[in-house]
Order: structure tokens, then sequence, then C-alpha cells
């Protein structure tokens, strides 16, 4: 088969930020009509190539070509114009606007200066008909959940002429039924010519829907190859140039624990968020919860460190009963919260990888009570070694940490604490296979070391390589609470996430 | 790495370098007007000189923008503190004309610490409508500002208060150690809330819920506290410089005392590079804002600006510094030339957001 010529060419690209090379003599190449993969752990510079790609940063070195003309964007609206639409990792809308308004946001159909709002409405309509996603379009955004605002970013992406999307994984905050909408709707713009750049951490989709993909790691290219000739074993290792012995899984499931129990909730629950539900976590013990998107994982969590108030119900800690009122008083009693939603719960931008990582000890001293400069920078030192965070410069802004780095900082915040429960909320997501597999070693490490963990994952695999006992919601209710035993498969779960209960 | 970046560009880009470049401007446009701009001698055993008028008349403004400094890097702001200068100044010498004797020193203490007492009630009163009635911070002070008008002239009574106490003048108007009261007074505060806010951990709570509020809350930070605890010690910085104002004219006048500083006070913490959204703030830069807006003042008189065109030309002044403390606007103005394809780096975007 004759390769048609690259709609995109970018050669040599090379990209510094202050003390960091994040992308050095990159060469990629993008064809109509295919969806490409762009692989790499955190931090491997695919979020910077995307950003150079569509103008959000200029390059240091190299060149680009769109359809054989060299190109340099002033900025993604520029990029867009020119046919290359992006979707971000993190959903970019307003969500205080309306579907249709975010849309249409910047390009909305006019006549003499005037909004045409019932046009606006009309096309908006039909372009959710058209990709099968099922909204009010006069809604406002904020009224569905993230994987519709993500589908509405999708469908605004693909109604702009586009000759290339790029998802930067579009599919982290999606359940299953959703990925296979937003793959057919790719298999579709793919039939129309377009070239879709997509990037995941899930190699299962990547395999079942990219037809190349390109390989980075530490800001450098490993190779370009066909998804259909490299098997996932050969892929990761190119990832994370590591020997395949290395990546051996957690060894067998872990022994129940026997410890006393550490905290029982006693019909906790809390209106409109998650119905009253009972659950024990024993020292040292992992116990993991699985459900769906939206099935009331983190309201239970949120609940346990008083992030939100409960409306029913008791909490004991140690046989003692307690009202976490606030995170303040969870935090007293050495429960840790680490939240899925890194941007917008977590990082305190603006400050840099020592103060975040020290923010909730110190909070927990109060402010008459500061830690010494040495001191921080000997605890932040361990922590960063210990996670590998990198770069491992303490005083670098967070926001020019990668994702994963920024999710050992958060991680590192209150493991300084050295918590007895630590409540991880997709502690995993949106990370790469190295880190992911770091951070699943060191959950085991801390629980055998007698710490609890309530661990959050849509990965029905990860909950249950690491939890001795699996709590399985749905529809906001926790329906059972398994013990991780033998009979435990991934399809005994889903099979109680979708009957509501084991048979 | 940042070894390798020259030291002059260190210098350029440290964020402080053009406010102090407009200060030194400033001050230099003075020295050309006026002879002896820059000497200070010393008469009756104080030190006299423009510069020394310029610390000592800026000596309020800088109090009342250090405490505004702490406001606005949580997110907020305080408009009242214009009404407390005056409130306080006129508690304070209402006070005082009581006494049978306005020299008594106890009798001034009392009072100093009545109208003290008082700023620090309506500041935690702030701070109680922003951080437990979840009032916008504009909006809640927005309150005082307008009713603390009319308190401070239901306590004079409408009138000016006039006194006559040599203690009380001390304060304002005022010697110790050749220096004027004032400006130790706004360097003891300053050094104080350097001490709390970098030595002790305040700033980096402050910070934190200034930069991202429920990430601070989810961290444990007991903002509520923190925010009674900052506005108190806005009004009390606005207290204590009412206190200044009323002593070196020896009157208190409800209706004019601190009229429009809350404004004067958050250009000043603006123009010192600190982000109005919250988060980071800058001690240093705060008194390099104050320092300017005191010495444009002292400008308008010495060259003679003709006083109907004096608001406009501050006003010019002012949008320059927020235009070089842009770096959006540097990056057009200057690099553009210098380097066509330069793009700022992602560290710089961040900031863009302020002045």
């Amino acid at each position: 088969m004759a390769q048609p010529a690259p709609i995109v060419r970018m050669r040599g690209i090379g990209k510094q930020f202050p003390g960091v090379v994040a992308l050095d003599g990159v060469d990629f190449r993008l064809l109509p009509g295919e969806v490409h993969a762009l692989m790499g752990e955190n931090g491997a510079g695919k979020s910077t190539l995307i950003k150079v790609l569509t103008g959000v940063y200029g390059i240091d070195a190299g060149s680009i070509e769109l359809e054989g003309r060299p190109v340099a964007f002033s900025g993604p609206l520029e990029a867009q114009r020119a046919g290359i639409s992006t979707v971000y990792q993190e959903v970019n809308l307003c969500t205080n606007l309306s579907v249709a308004e975010n849309v249409f946001i910047g390009r909305e159909p006019r006549r003499l200066g005037r909004i045409r709002w019932r046009e606006m409405r009309r096309r908006a309509a039909a372009l959710m008909a058209r990709l099968e996603i099922d909204v009010d379009v006069t809604a406002p955004l904020s009224s569905y959940s993230l994987a519709v605002q993500q589908m509405v970013a999708i469908a605004r992406a693909v109604d702009v002429d586009a000759k290339v999307l790029i998802l930067d994984e579009p599919t982290s905050s999606l359940d299953a039924g959703e990925v296979a909408q937003l793959f057919r709707i790719m298999r579709r713009l793919k039939g129309e010519g377009i070239a879709i750049l997509f990037v995941s951490h899930f190699l299962d989709q990547v395999y079942e829907i990219a037809d190349r993909m390109t390989v980075l790691r530490n800001g450098r290219l490993v190779g370009e190859y066909r998804t259909a000739e490299l098997p996932q074993v050969e892929l990761v290792a190119k990832m994370i140039g590591r020997e395949l012995a290395d990546l051996e899984r957690l060894e067998e499931r872990p022994p129940a624990r026997e410890g006393a129990p550490l905290l029982e909730a006693r019909e906790l629950g809390r209106a409109g968020a998650i119905e009253p539900f009972t659950l024990t976590i024993r020292r040292g013990e992992v116990v993991g919860l699985a459900g769906l998107l939206g099935s009331g994982r983190t309201e239970a969590a949120r609940l346990l460190f008083g992030a939100d108030r409960a409306g029913t119900g008791t909490l004991t800690v140690d046989g003692r009963q307690v009202a976490l009122r606030t995170p303040r008083a969870a935090v007293r009693h050495k429960i840790a919260f680490c939240s899925e939603n890194r941007r917008a719960e977590g990082l305190i931008p603006g400050l840099t990888v020592r103060e975040n990582l020290i923010l909730a000890l110190q909070a927990a001293r109060g402010w008459t009570r500061p830690l010494s400069r040495r001191r921080q920078e000997e605890l932040v030192g361990r922590y960063v070694a210990a996670l590998n965070i990198r770069p491992a410069d303490p005083d670098q802004l967070i926001e020019n940490l990668s994702g994963g780095n920024q999710q050992k900082v958060m991680l590192a915040r209150w493991l300084i604490l050295q918590p007895r429960l630590l409540i991880l909320d997709e502690p995993t997501r949106g990370i790469d296979v190295g880190a992911k597999a770091e951070i699943q070693r060191l959950v085991a490490e801390l629980s055998d070391d007698g710490m609890a963990v309530l661990f959050i994952s849509a990965e029905l695999e990860e909950v249950l390589r690491l939890s001795h006992r699996v709590g399985v919601l749905r529809d906001r209710r926790l329906v059972a609470a398994l013990d991780n035993d033998d009979e435990l498969t991934t399809e005994a779960l889903m099979e109680t996430i979708a009957s509501g209960g084991r048979a | 790495m940042t070894g390798t970046v020259p030291l002059a560009r260190r210098i350029t880009g440290h964020r402080l370098f053009w406010p102090a470049v407009v200060l030194a401007g400033l001050l230099l446009l003075n020295l050309a007007l006026t002879d002896g701009f820059f000497s200070v001698e010393i008469k009756d055993g104080h030190l006299y000189g423009s510069l020394v008028d310029i610390a000592r008349f800026g000596a309020p403004l800088i109090l009342v923008a250090l405490g505004m400094t702490l406001v606005i890097a949580t997110g907020g702001i305080d408009l009242s503190v214009g009404s407390v200068v005056a409130i306080s100044g006129a508690l304070a010498c209402l006070s005082i004309s009581g006494l049978e004797d306005q020299n008594s020193v106890t009798g001034v203490l009392t009072a100093v610490g009545l109208a003290l007492g008082l700023a620090l009630v309506l500041g935690a009163w702030n701070g109680m409508l922003v951080a437990v009635a979840g009032i916008q911070p504009i909006v809640a002070t927005l309150i005082l500002m307008v009713a603390g008008r009319g308190l401070a002239q239901l306590i004079t009574d409408g009138q000016i208060i006039t006194i006559n106490s040599a203690p009380y003048k001390l304060i304002g108007g005022g010697y110790w150690l050749t220096l004027p009261f004032g400006v130790l007074i706004a360097a003891l505060l300053l050094a104080l809330t350097a001490f709390l806010t970098r030595r002790l951990a305040l700033g980096l709570l402050i910070e934190a819920v200034g930069g991202n509020a429920e990430a601070g809350r989810l961290s444990g930070v007991n903002a509520r506290g923190l925010l009674i605890t900052v506005y108190a010690f806005c009004a009390l910085c606005a207290g204590i410089a009412g206190l200044m104002i009323s002593s070196n004219v020896s009157s208190a006048d409800g209706n004019n005392a601190g009229l429009w500083i809350e404004l004067d006070a958050i250009l000043a913490v603006v123009i010192g590079g600190t982000a109005l959204t919250g988060g980071r703030f800058s001690l240093g830069g705060t008194i390099l804002g104050a320092l300017i807006i005191q010495t444009l003042t002292t400008t308008i008189y010495t060259i003679g600006v003709p006083p109907e065109t004096t608001l406009l030309f501050k006003a010019l002044v002012v949008t320059v510094v927020c235009l070089l403390q842009s770096p959006a606007f540097r990056a057009r103005a200057f690099h553009r030339r210098r380097r066509p394809a330069a793009t700022p780096a992602p560290a710089d975007e961040k900031v863009e957001v302020r002045a």
C-alpha cells in the first residue's frame, strides 16, 4: 500500500524550558486518514510536542510542515484556523456556559454583529445528534459529568473544519461505553480522511484504535512503529527503556489482614451524594473501591475525610466515635486524602515543589510552628528521591512538572504526615506505566508497614492486585464488600457492578 | 542551569527590577529639578531632607499597603481601610479631647489602645463576613467602607476634633533617635509582618489559600481562622496609619482622613507584583510600590504640575509602571526587535495576570 504524503511533518524539534530540556531532535509525521498514537511516560515530552505543533509554545530548533508548507503558529487559534484542532487532557471549557455556547465560543453564528442564538442551538443540537451525545444543548455544561464535558470538547473540536484532530488523553475520565462511543466517532472521522493524533495511557485502547505509533522517551524520539508489528510488552520496554524483567507484576495477592479495625463507618451517608453505607477498614489493610464513574466512589471517600459533611450515620476511629466536620479534623486523626482532581483540589499554582510538598504538614502544625528550612529540605529531599520526582529540583514551580510528577508530589504531601489511613482517589489515572507501577508498589509497601489504604480506581485489575478487600459501588450505593480471595476475578467484579450484588 | 544565566539578565528578569527602575527614575527627575534633593542634614537633632519627607509622609500608606498585601494574597481585597483610618483617628482624638490633661501619657496610651482595639474588631468583622458568611471580599468590605465613614462622623459628631497633646503628636509628627517616629513604626511593622509571614509559616498558608482555596482546605489549612486573622491585621495596620495621620495634623476629620487611601494601597500592592488573583505576594514589592506613589506625589509638587492636572499626571505614571510590570507588554515592546522568534517561557506566562 503506497503511503500518502504526510499532512504534518515535524523535523528535529527542540524545546527547552528553564532547567528542563523538554524535546530534543524529535521527528514526527502524521498521515491523513490514520489514527496515530503518541506514546511515552509522563515527562517524555508528549504534551510538549502537541503544544509545539499547535503553537502554544514556540520551538527552539527544527521545522514544522503542514501539507508540505512550513508553518509556525502563534497560538492554538491560528492552528485551528489552519485545520489542527485539539482536545486537551483536562477539559478546557467554560462550565458556566451552555453546551451550545461552549461548542461555538469564539465563532458564534452572527448576523450584523448579533449572535444568532436559535441558529447556534440548532447547529449544536444537530452536531450532538450526529455524534450520538445525548445532551440538552441549552443546559449549562456544569450540569453534566466530566465524561460528557469531554465529549462536548471533542464535538467542538471536530465541528471546525479539521484536517488534524489531536486528542490528548481523551479517555482518561470515560467509562467503557463512552470510550466505545468515542472510538466509533474516531473511526468515522478517520474514514473522512482526518488525521487523528491520539495520546492515551491505556495500552488496550491504543491497540484497539491506533494504526501507527510514535514513542518518545525523555524528550527524545525512540521510534515510529506500526501498531500491528509491535507487541505490547516491547512497547512498554521502549517507553520506559528498561528490561522486561524489571516489569514483573506484583506477586501474589496479599494475604488478608486480621488487625484491629482502624476506621468504621456505620450507615454513613449524604443526601444526593451517596446512600448510607457501612464499611470497616483495618490497620494495614488495603480496601479497594470499585465501580463505574459516578457510582459514588469519590463521594464515599470524601465523607471519610470530612471533605463533605455526612448527613447520616456515625464514624468511629480506634473504636471512639468522631465527627469529621472538616478535612482538618480528619488530618488530626491521621487520615489523608489524595484527590482525583489534581488541578482543582491539589496543586497550589505559583508555589514551588517544596512548598506544595510540605503544605499539609505545615497546615497541621499551624502557622506559629514553622518547619525549619533545614527540616523542610531534608523531608523534601527524601521524598523527591523516594518517589523519583523529576526534575529533582525542590525550587521548581509545581506547574512546570509533568502530570505524573505532580501526582507524586501530591502523594508525598500526605506521606510526610505518616497517616494511618491514606485515601487515594484514582492515584494512577493519566499516569504512565512506570510511575503507575511505582505507585502500586508504594501502596503495597505502606500497607506492609501497617498503614491502611483506601484505594479507588477505575481499573479493576489494579484494584484486585492491591486490595485485601473490595467494596463495590453502583448507582451511589455500596452494594457489596468482597474478600479478595481466589474466586474474585475481574469478571466477578464486573458481574457484581453490573448486577448490583454477588449472586 | 541557573548558573549559566548571565548576571545582567538575572537582574533585569527579577520581578522587582522595573518598579525599582521607575522609583530611581522619579528620584533622579527630582534631583534634576531641585538642587540638593538628595541632601540629608541634621537640624535640631532631627534628620531633614526631601528623602526623609518622602519616607515620613509615605509611612501611613506603607502601613495600609502592608496589610492590604496579605489580604490580596488570600485572593481578597479590603476596601474599608480608608474608613478604618478615619475611625481610629477619630476615636483616639475624641478620647484625648475628653482628658483633663491632654499631655497625660497614660491617657494617650488608653486612647491609642481604644482606637486600635476598635480597628481590630472591625477587621475581624470583615474577616467573619468573608470567611464565615462567605460574602465576596469586595462586597463585604464595601459595607464597612461606606458605613465606616458614617461611624467616623458619628464619633466626631460631624465636627473636626482638634487636640493639643504632645505625646500624641509624637506618633505622626515626632522624632526619635533623629528619625521620624512614623517611619520607625512603619519599619517595625514591616519587620513584624516579614517575621510572621516568612520566618513563621503564615505566608505559606496565606499563599496556599489564595492560590487554590479548595486545595488549601483539603490540605487541612484552617482558612477561616486565617482569613479572620489577616483581615484583622489589615485593619490594625490601617488603624495605626489613622493614628499617624490624625497625630500629624493634631485633629480628626471623619470626612477626609484616609480618603481614597485604599486605592493607593491596592495600587502599591499591584505595582509591587502581587497578583490581585491571590497567591504569591511580595512585601518588598509593596514597599517599593508605596514609595513610588509617595515619590510621585512629592514630584508633582516639586515640578509644579498645575493642581488640575495632577490626577492625570499620576495616572500616566502608574500606567507606565503597570505596563512595565506586564511580561506580555515587555515581550511585545522589547523582545520583538531583538529576537523575532522568541516566545515566553511557561513560567512567565503564569505571572501575566499580575499588574
